[in-house]
């Protein structure tokens, strides 16, 4: 109460009314903002990647390639590839709400290195345009992965550019790795202790780990891939005397830990949800820390499971399927732990938790289908099928986008200020959760039966499946585009949030909403433990009168 | 921001207190080279299998290369590490006049480094053996040219050796970059002996670059030193 | 902890000397090794003794020229969790090549 009198009294000055021109904007540094920059253009990405989805659900409708001829088919799938993973799923944890509420979470007053966050998002704009342009050339037909020799060699579509967008915006990614890992070293409050930091935090440390180490080795990859096309000198093509296993090893040693890149985050947002929503600390918080880095430690052992049929050496490839298994175990502690904390609980059913609940069962079932792929014997069968591409939506629709989506909703109300309607909210949650299902489960069954992926046209047993997968999209579709409606309109009319909503606890909901430019109007000193729900009342007491007193 | 009464110069306001800065400033390089490090990792590993593959184009290959060439270029980048490091030092003390001319004699040095790379280079392509462009020819190579059954390997030697020294190279120029940038802010004398992470964090970076040169130099030009009449 | 030890510690010159020594000296030591044929001994032996001399010159520059001998914990950690992960790129990448049957593999095969 007594804060929203304070409100109508005087408007605060806060991060969003700091400035109103569009130089505030571009040349901002501060991270909120700057995470909102990443917001607008990560979700025009996602949207364009939606539209290379649907273009590929209604070319499967039918069994004979009747939309589309081959050749645009693939150029179809490669896009939406590139642009989900590179522009959208990478970026889109860590740069919007990572940007946005580190500094918040630690009580600091910005990411160690503004300029440096700022220019992560030049460099972003500038490698997405760059794809963009290849877009507009005719786009790529490779497929994400960008196998040669087909792509040093015999694709006669836009590689080289598509290979320097990817070059150029890994070094976005590498900055905003290497910000967060700093920010955490060096920025947190007094009293915030390691084992006292949310495991949103962990998360990211985790995440930028992989970030950093593993960004350059793709980024190398694909300068030699662009040197190999514009300069013919051999790398990876056999006839000059290269191997393009070398490719694979070098692609892989990336592009598998980057799917970690990609759901590790969510797993810290799952984990914040959780703990808010059931108001309970989370069950095992050491284990569920530490399994965020040994994930990060493992997934940069495994990357062969992604070439158990290529040339790899079988022996090699018994190594890589034994430690895909014990990737299996720091998941599962996860699970079970968020499980565990959820009994009991005081349990809401607010939106982020239908996602955080939703996140749960589907990222056990992505998890799951892994290890099926990760046996040698069976993935040979299940190489390249629709089995796969069911298994890493499950994973990456299922797990990041759910638990993007879920952490959007619980943060929207401090990033804004306003509530968004509770009602919509949830049914644009069911509708995801729905359209998710039916999209994607009938592609495992489809998948066992020997559809591969990749091919636009099938034989017409599959048709039935394939026609459940289009009718899922579209409503899954739906679901995405609803809470982009209600977000905007809660700018406008949502009713006011107050500093702490959800009466949750964190360092980031002690200060107002939307918070002021520097953060906190007080230096925050931290003396509990994370997630400590019997102190919220006084935590929330003690830091209104803090800023009441400075403000 | 009228707050910061206090105002230390170089400080930037979202920090609590210069160790503060330099310690995230440190750090930031650090996790920077990491980066770095993985970037050549790739290389090396290219490296490595192919010079397990291909054993005998590789010392032919390497007997190629100019060994005084690279000897002199190995010196010159040592000298550099040095002078780097003794522009930090007076750094630290805080004394102006002998930063700036330990970063102009590191300046020189990177200078010197390209030069002979660059002659270095040159002779490679008019001998016809830059690996792309179809400029590659070696059967012209010498007075008998490179043996038929080593030519393919030799090549890939070749693309090994231009891509490593190349981006080698670039990181040199970027590091010419930085030291002219230094030298410009020491001249305006904005480093004292409280205010000097710049400086540091610029000479880890280029103690960095030395490092990727002393395994390049043994990788690449010693390799086949010790075999005698490989070579022309 | 060490960490405060690193922040205004001076390098004394005589460290930079003494490695610019050992450097100048390893660099001579790396040519004359190499000049000599020791794989008549053993295979691998040049390109072993190479490598060694090699990390004992980037150890001292590592250690003294990039100061680490008087950085923080943190430093050193990072600095050996980046060699780590090299070793994983690097052994585990050349472990597929060596287990492969008929590998090395002569061209036009």
């Amino acid at each position: 109460m007594a804060t929203e009198v304070m409100q109508s009294a005087e408007p605060r000055t806060n991060y969003l009314n700091a400035g109103h021109t569009v130089k505030s904007w571009l040349l901002t540094l501060d991270h909120k903002r700057i995470g909102l920059l990443y917001l607008f253009s990560i979700s025009a990405f996602f949207f364009i990647g939606g539209i290379y989805a649907t273009l590929i659900r209604l070319e499967l409708v039918t069994p004979q390639g009747d939309l589309m001829t081959a050749e645009t088919y693939n150029k179809v799938f490669t896009m939406h590839g590139v642009i989900m993973i590179f522009f959208f799923l990478i970026p889109s944890i860590p740069a919007v709400l990572g940007n946005f509420l580190l500094p918040l979470m630690l009580g600091a007053k910005d990411v160690a290195f503004p300029r440096l966050n700022l220019l992560s998002w030049y460099v972003f704009i500038v490698g997405g345009g760059m794809f963009m342009l290849t877009m507009i050339n005719g786009g790529i037909d490779t497929g994400w992965t960008f196998y040669p020799p087909y792509s040093s060699i015999y694709s006669n579509t836009q590689v080289t550019l598509a290979g320097v967008s990817i070059f150029i915006t890994g070094f976005s990614s590498i900055l905003t790795g290497l910000n967060f890992m700093v920010t955490i070293h060096t920025m947190r409050a007094p009293g915030m202790t390691w084992f006292r930091l949310p495991l949103f935090v962990w998360a990211h440390y985790a995440t930028s780990l992989i970030q950093i180490l593993g960004t350059p080795v793709v980024a190398i990859t694909v300068l030699a891939l662009g040197f190999e096309r514009t300069l013919q000198i051999g790398i990876f093509d056999p006839k000059l005397g290269g191997d393009p296993v070398l490719f694979q090893h070098m692609f892989w040693f990336y592009s598998h830990p980057a799917v970690y890149i990609m759901i590790i985050p969510s797993m810290g947002v799952v984990s914040e949800l959780i703990a808010n929503m059931t108001r309970k600390r989370v069950f095992g918080y050491h284990f569920v820390a530490f399994s965020s880095l040994a994930i990060a430690v493992f997934g940069f052992l495994v990357w062969g499971h992604h070439m158990f049929t290529s040339s790899q050496s079988m022996y090699a490839g018994l190594v890589f399927s034994l430690i895909t298994y014990a990737v299996a175990i720091p998941s599962a502690i996860k699970t079970f732990n968020w499980t565990a904390t959820i009994y009991k609980g005081s349990v809401s059913f607010d939106t982020p938790m239908i996602y955080a609940l939703a996140f749960l069962g589907l990222f056990t079932i992505g998890g799951m289908t892994g290890l099926f792929l990760a046996a040698m014997g069976l993935d040979v069968h299940l190489h390249d099928t629709y089995f796969v591409v069911a298994h890493f939506h499950y994973v990456m629709v299922g797990g990041a986008i759910i638990g993007y989506l879920g952490g959007l909703h619980f943060w929207w109300p401090k990033i804004t200020g306003k509530m968004y309607p509770e009602i919509w909210g949830r049914i644009s949650a069911a509708i995801v959760f729905l359209g998710f299902n039916l999209t994607f489960f009938p592609q495992f069954v489809v998948g066992y039966l020997g559809m591969p992926r990749r091919y636009h046209s099938y034989v017409p047993e599959f048709q039935v499946l394939h026609i459940l997968s289009s009718a899922g999209a579209s409503i899954l579709a739906l679901g995405f585009l609803m809470p982009v409606f209600y977000f905007a309109w809660s700018i406008k009319y949502g009713k006011p949030a107050g500093a702490n909503p959800w009466g949750a606890v964190g360092l980031e909901w002690q200060t107002p909403s939307p918070p002021p430019t520097e953060n906190f109007t007080y230096q925050p000193v931290i003396t509990t433990e994370a997630y400590e729900f019997e102190h919220v009342e006084e935590i929330k007491n003690a830091g209104k009168a803090e800023a009441l007193q400075t403000a | 921001m009228a707050e910061h009464a206090t105002h230390v110069p170089g400080l930037a306001h979202h920090f609590v207190s210069m160790e503060q800065q330099k310690e995230a400033g440190t750090l930031g390089m650090w996790i920077f080279l990491l980066t770095e490090l993985m970037f050549f990792g790739g290389l090396f590993l290219a490296y490595t299998i192919y010079r397990t593959t291909y054993p005998e184009g590789f010392l032919y290959g390497s007997h190629l290369l100019n060994v005084p060439l690279g000897g002199t270029n190995t010196v010159v980048l040592i000298v550099s590490s040095l002078t780097m490091a003794m522009a930090v030092y007076y750094s630290q003390l805080g004394e102006k006049k002998k930063l700036i001319f330990f970063l102009l004699v590191t300046l020189a040095l990177c200078f010197v480094f390209l030069i002979i790379k660059y002659f270095e280079y040159m002779s490679k392509i008019h001998d016809h053996l830059f690996p792309a462009f179809g400029t590659y020819h070696p059967s012209t190579t010498g007075p008998h040219g490179i043996p038929l059954e080593l030519q393919q390997p030799v090549r890939v030697f070749l693309w090994i050796y231009f891509l490593m020294t190349g981006l080698h190279a670039l990181h040199m120029i970027v590091g010419a970059g930085i030291l002219i940038t230094l030298i410009y802010m020491a001249q305006k004398g904005r480093f004292t002996k409280q205010y000097n992470s710049p400086v540091e964090i610029s000479g880890l970076y280029w103690h960095f670059v030395d490092i990727v040169w002393i395994f390049l130099f043994p990788l690449l030009y010693l390799t086949g030193f010790h075999v005698s009449g490989a070579g022309h | 902890m060490a960490e405060h030890s690193s922040e205004h510690h001076i390098v004394p010159l005589k460290y930079y000397f003494g490695v610019f020594g050992l450097l100048m000296v390893l660099t001579a030591v790396t040519v004359l090794v190499a000049s000599f044929d020791l794989e008549h001994i053993w295979g691998p032996l040049n390109i072993i003794v190479a490598m060694t001399v090699a990390v004992i010159k980037a150890t001292a520059v590592v250690l003294i020229f990039m100061h680490v001998r008087w950085s923080s914990k943190l430093t050193q950690v990072i600095i050996i969790s980046g060699l780590f992960w090299l070793l994983i790129l690097l052994v585990m990448g050349v472990t597929d090549y060596m287990a492969r049957t008929g590998w090395p593999t002569k061209l036009g095969q």
